[in-house]
């Protein structure tokens, strides 16, 4: 589904990934992780199509189709989600006419009618009650004065209006408390199909224990230093990353 | 001959042809040789600076049009508010409609400023409160002064409030080749009185209009007045729009000033607060293309303590538009414990667009609060990154978020009805799809 050769991105003649080799197959979970600045925000943005970031040498194929030159609407068209780390405040915006702006835009990108109100109304309330969200919350404007926690839940909230094909979930662990947490885990789990697939990017290996993941992928300096199956995740924990990074320099 | 000229010389004709005796006759010649005097502002004025009349006084504007024209409702229908019952005083080419119009006398006076000045009855309070409240020294309002002869005359008794909200509606047919106008409201609102106003100029031909409007408000104690100005008017149109407004204990006036389009428009808004307790609120958005321009200048002038200003100014500026925001507060040294707001955000969405801002604060009282702030910018970028991720293309992810940005100013709107239509007007402005229900 998503192939990854040899990428190296930039910003501003800033060199921020090195060479990333990834592949992730429908059905599968992957997880990131590392050390802060080591690049996993700037993977994720860089697969959605953050125009801020040169790709200056290799390429992403998503289900192949080369990502190059594709917008970033155009890639979430095709089925591309990013959980933000940092989601944004949108005053003025709320929650529903948002995700009613996204449904609509990508069905009709997809050649699809807009999907009929009342048929909205029933998914918001489904999905909205799967993650535990509150209605009134839903007319408020998106992610302005959210805590941490209710940013992040309100984010995979709209994973599961917008049932994309990967998900990219950045860090959606921070600011939750171990409630919100199973809560979310417990709807990207029901999510799951063994059409799409996830990449899990956390600090931390607790999230892990609900989202289990298939393969977990150490970033250290804008390379996957390490690659293993979900014990990678127990070993971080206990040793923390230095010995990666020690790995890394040898 | 230059327009200050065709104006000084018909203005003698002009006064025959109204009544000489009247008490607004030494009003008109005190405003005439202020004119006379001053002539039209030009750019070296500070506080015409960005604004430029060059053009217009080269225009040959016919001051008198010669014939009435009739206007058909159903084609004019949809300049009005009409999803709600109002009131309405209509003029076509600077003349009373009374097809178009319904006034009334029920209680409260909702009429004519020309038989407000001929008609003995109202003399005891045009004495009160005519010119009382414009100013005599800015050229343009004695302009205005010195030709006053027709308008909307609103007045509202004590404790009373009109049925409905009144549109001022000012229509110009195009059938000169070019018009000037010089409408002149009074609107005086009683103790524990309410009104509302909705004020509107529109061209219905790609003809030359330049409209030089005075309007003075006079809110009593406790009474509650909300005033809006919706200028959307053709390419054609010029408006100086000159509102002066007196405030006594306890009021609260609202003025929303919606500016969407036009060639040239000029806001002189001034509220002078003159007793204690007193709110008011000025409110703006501009969304402007082409080569259109709108510079708003507003005072708020603090005499008394106790009072809150609040002003807040959205502006969108796209292709080679220009704006002006000029805020001056004035807090004597009387006004303690005075709170004044004042903010003016601008989204700049065209490299060839500008805008000029610009706070002013005189402030003689020690204990006050005053806070101002302005920005100019750009879209957020990662905020525009954010609704492009989730599906939404950037074109119309760029006019969600300045329809969002502009949109935000409505909340103080009081009529439900105006403000979805200022809703759906921002969002065709921008370009935006409303998809769903406000
Ligand atoms: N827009 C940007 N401009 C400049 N530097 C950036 C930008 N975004 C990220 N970086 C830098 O790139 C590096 C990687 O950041 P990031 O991808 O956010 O790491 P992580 O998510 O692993 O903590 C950091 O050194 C960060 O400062
Ligand atoms: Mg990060």
């Amino acid at each position: 589904m998503l192939k990854i050769k040899n990428l190296h991105a930039s910003v501003e003649d800033k060199k921020i990934l090195k060479g990333i080799n990834l592949e992730v197959n429908p059905g599968e979970i992957h997880a990131i992780m590392g050390p802060n600045g080591s690049g996993k925000s700037t993977l994720a943005s860089v697969i959605a199509g953050r125009e801020d970031f040169q790709i200056t040498r290799g390429k992403i194929e998503f289900d192949g189709e080369d990502l190059d030159d594709m917008a970033p609407e155009e890639r979430a068209h095709k089925g591309i989600f990013l959980s933000f780390q940092y989601p944004v405040e949108i005053p003025g915006v709320t929650v529903t006419n948002f995700i009613r702006t996204a449904i609509n835009e990508t069905r009709k990108a997809r050649g699809l009618e807009e999907m009929p109100a009342n048929q909205m109304l029933k998914m918001i309330r489904e999905k909205a009650e799967l993650l535990d969200i509150d209605r009134k919350f839903l007319s408020r404007s998106l992610n302005e004065g959210f805590s941490g926690g209710e940013k992040k839940r309100n984010e995979i909230f709209q994973m599961a209006m917008l049932e994309p094909k990967l998900a990219i979930l950045d860090e959606t662990d921070s600011g939750l408390d171990i409630d919100a947490l199973r809560i979310v885990a417990n709807g990207v789990n029901k999510l799951r199909t063994p059409e799409n697939a996830v990449i899990v990017i956390t600090h931390y290996q607790r999230l892990l224990e609900y989202i289990v993941p298939d393969f977990v992928h150490v970033l250290h300096n804008g390379k996957i230093a390490k690659s293993g199956t979900k014990e990678l995740a127990l070993e971080l924990e206990e040793k923390g990353y230095d010995w990666i990074k020690q790995e890394a320099v040898l | 001959m230059n327009l200050k000229e065709k104006l000084i010389a018909s203005f003698i004709a002009f006064e025959n042809q109204v009544d000489l005796d009247n008490p607004v006759h030494e009003i008109r010649s005190e405003a005439i040789r202020n004119f006379e005097q001053k002539g039209f502002p030009h750019r070296k004025m500070e506080a015409w600076k960005y604004t430029s009349l060059d053009r217009l006084q080269k225009v040959d504007f016919s001051l008198f049009p010669s014939k009435d024209n009739d206007l058909e409702y159903r084609d004019v229908k949809k300049y009005f508010l009409h999803e709600v019952d109002t009131y309405k005083i209509v003029f076509i080419d600077g003349i009373y409609s009374s097809y178009l119009s319904e006034t009334t006398h029920d209680g409260v006076d909702i009429c004519l400023m020309s038989s407000a000045l001929s008609k003995p009855i109202y003399k005891p309070i045009i004495d009160v409160y005519f010119n009382k409240a414009a100013s005599r020294e800015e050229t343009l309002t004695s302009l205005n002064t010195a030709f006053t002869r027709e308008g909307a005359y609103i007045y509202i008794p004590k404790h009373k409030a009109p049925r409905k909200p009144i549109e001022i509606v000012h229509f110009s047919t195009g059938n000169e080749a070019a018009l000037m106008l010089q409408p002149r409201n009074l609107i005086i609102v009683e103790e524990n009185a309410e009104l509302q106003v909705i004020e509107r100029h529109q061209s219905l031909t790609g003809n030359e209009t330049l409209t030089n409007s005075v309007t003075e408000v006079f809110a009593a104690k406790n009474a509650i007045v909300d005033y809006y100005k919706v200028q959307n008017d053709r390419e054609s149109a010029s408006l100086i729009d000159n509102t002066y407004i007196r405030q006594k204990d306890n009021s609260q006036v609202s003025v929303h000033t919606f500016s969407f389009g036009g060639k040239l428009t000029r806001n002189n808004l001034n509220f002078y607060q003159d007793g204690e307790h007193i709110q008011s609120t000025l409110k703006g958005v501009t969304i402007l293309g082409e080569k259109q321009h709108v510079d708003h200048h507003t005072l708020v002038h603090h005499q008394q303590p106790h009072c809150e200003s609040h002003q807040d100014y959205k502006g969108i500026y796209g292709e080679r538009s220009t704006g002006v925001f000029n805020g001056k507060i004035i807090v004597d040294r009387l006004a303690q414990k005075t709170n004044a707001f004042q903010q003016n955000n601008n989204l700049l969405i065209s490299d060839k667009a500008s805008v000029n801002t610009k706070p002013q604060l005189e402030i003689f009282a020690d204990d006050v609060r005053c806070s101002h702030g302005c920005t100019i910018g750009q879209l957020d970028q990662d905020a525009l990154f954010y609704l492009q991720a989730r599906g939404i293309p950037k074109k119309e992810a760029a006019a969600l978020l300045m329809y969002a940005f502009a949109n935000n100013v409505l909340e103080s709107v009081r009529l439900p009805e105006l403000k979805l239509r200022i809703n759906k007007l921002i969002a065709q402005k921008l370009g935006v799809r409303l998809g769903f229900e406000l």
